[in-house]
């Protein structure tokens, strides 16, 4: 059996996964690119010298 | 109870960083054996042939679309219930998640479609519960966009999740009903004990893989959205305080 | 009835028809969407009866949506609605009494303006029964399943659209019984009371779960 003959159908099977697999980066890149925005912000204001709000629920 | 001591978000912000480089190592290796065996070890299904490959993404996505609701419906529960300050969090992030997980089974399926029904969309039941929470996921997404306060809004889609919650199962019968008294075209299903063993353990650890896939992503996308709200409350201190010497802190990127 | 429920009601009432005549609205609406029907699929009076109920419920379906967003904004807006949170009563109760004001006033004539409009469609004597009975029983679910929509988007400024997204999902199933039983009573594949008694079921779930869910999205949106 070869693995890489995906048959009559290896269009649509490997569409399947290259969209998969981009969601899941898209999703992946998302988290990552969002935490570094959200760490650069955070040390900005930092140097600004506002001190972090003591127990955060407050807001709430 | 152990789930108030992770109220605190810093502490919840540390636990997360302990666990995530676990969960991801385990989530990588799934998936390699996953991928692996759904390649190289599952054989090709008598009628399918080799499409049979789209269901080690297809089954697990489904799956996912589904969980990532009840983790929702779980965490608005407790954000009515318990008021829990990272239940509303959780709520939010499952909601894009879930979305993505969603679009890929419902594009999964509908590609899976063509070569074995013949045509890309057919109103089956199961295609069209699942179109019906995919609209319901992007209209909690838009009822979290269109609201600025991130408390209010959480509420509101609290409320909108559950009464979703409530809703899925009829709304299933329902489609259930509406196909059967509709007749279609005789199609083929892969669910069902038949399956062969050979299929099923890839199928398994791909399903495996996903939800340890969702869990990373899932606190991943808190532990960003705690850090938003901590930036949106510095801001507005930012603000408060620069407002009586504004003209003195020109330099400050006051919001 | 309860003199302060009875006096809500009748306001609600009073209200509803002297300003805007949503009512009036919501049935010329109505019979646009009737109207434009035949210029989509053609004037064949065989499958304009075939497909006449379900129009007739789709059309209904998007009026109940239009008329919904006033339900609480209007009273958000002159601050009545922080007087009905005040005034200690229970909102579940407001809620129910301003969805039964806002089907008599909207609901009501397009179940009245069906048989008519069903002409058009060529449906049958018996179909245009079954499809006016249908839609009397219905239509209350949809205003009652619509007033969540309209609860939670009530602070938004341009919440219509939004709230007819995320209704029509929650309506899927009345409709679709509403559709089969009515189809039911034509051309019976099943009897035409299996599907019926479960619509009637589906109302009254709605009757409970939708001045519930709104009462608590009310709530939060005040504080």
């Amino acid at each position: 059996m070869d693995p890489f003959d995906l048959g009559p159908h290896a269009g649509f099977i490997i569409a399947c996964y290259f969209i998969t697999i981009s969601v899941v980066a898209g999703l992946i890149a998302w988290v990552v690119l969002d935490r570094r925005q959200l760490n650069k912000a955070l040390n900005e204001l930092e140097e600004q010298g506002i001190k972090r709000a003591r127990g955060n629920q407050a807001q709430s | 109870m152990a789930i108030w001591d992770y109220a605190n978000p810093t502490r919840f912000m540390r636990l997360a960083d302990r666990i995530l480089p676990w969960l991801i190592g385990i989530c990588v290796i799934a998936f390699a054996i996953g991928l692996y065996k759904s390649f190289f070890m599952a054989p090709e299904d008598y009628q399918q042939g080799d499409t049979v490959r789209i269901m080690f993404i297809h089954v697990p996505a489904a799956w996912l679309a589904m969980m990532c609701y009840s983790v929702m419906a779980l965490s608005s529960i407790g954000t009515l219930v318990w008021k829990h300050p990272l239940a509303d969090v959780s709520a939010k992030c499952a909601a894009l998640i879930g979305a993505a997980f969603t679009f890929i089974s419902l594009v999964t399926g509908s590609l899976w479609g063509k070569p074995m029904w013949g045509t890309y969309w057919v109103w089956d039941a199961r295609l069209t519960s699942v179109l019906v929470l995919f609209i319901m996921y992007l209209g909690l997404m838009a009822l979290w966009r269109t609201m600025e306060d991130p408390i209010k809004a959480g509420k509101a889609a609290a409320v909108l999740t559950l009464v979703g919650a409530l809703n899925l199962p009829i709304i299933k019968f329902s489609v259930d009903w509406w196909n059967t008294l509709h007749q279609p075209a005789s199609v083929m299903r892969l669910d069902g004990p038949t399956i062969h063993p050979d299929m099923l353990v890839p199928l398994l650890v791909m399903a495996f893989a996903f939800s340890v896939l969702f869990f990373v992503l899932h606190l991943r996308a808190m532990q960003n959205e705690v850090l938003r709200r901590r930036v949106r409350t510095m801001r507005q201190k930012a603000a408060a305080s620069a407002r009586p010497a504004a003209a003195t802190a020109t330099t400050q990127p006051a919001e | 009835m309860t003199g302060w429920a009875k006096a809500l009601f009748l306001r609600e009432l009073r209200i509803a028809v002297r300003i805007g005549g949503s009512g009036v609205v919501g049935v010329l609406f109505f019979l646009a969407v009737v109207t434009v029907i035949p210029f989509g699929v053609g004037p064949d009076l065989n499958l304009l009866a075939r497909i006449g109920p379900a129009f007739l419920w789709i059309g209904a379906l998007l009026a109940t949506l239009l008329g919904l967003d006033r339900l609480f904004q209007a009273d958000r807006e002159d601050g009545a609605l922080d007087l009905i949170l005040m005034s200690g009563r229970s909102l579940e109760l407001v809620v129910l009494v301003k969805c039964l004001a806002h089907w008599m006033a909207t609901g009501l004539p397009l179940v009245l303006a069906a048989p008519v409009l069903a002409i058009f469609l060529n449906l049958e004597p018996l179909a245009i029964g079954a499809v006016t009975l249908t839609l009397l029983v219905g239509t209350p679910a949809l205003t009652l399943i619509g007033a969540i929509g309209a609860s939670l988007t009530v602070t938004l400024r341009r919440g219509g659209l939004l709230m007819a997204v995320l209704v029509v999902p929650l309506a899927i199933p009345v409709l679709i019984f509403g559709v089969s039983s009515a189809d039911a009573a034509i051309h019976d594949p099943v009897p035409f009371m299996t599907p019926f008694l479960i619509m009637c079921a589906l109302s009254l779930i709605a009757a409970v779960v939708g001045p519930l869910a709104s009462a608590v999205a009310l709530r939060f949106a005040a504080d």
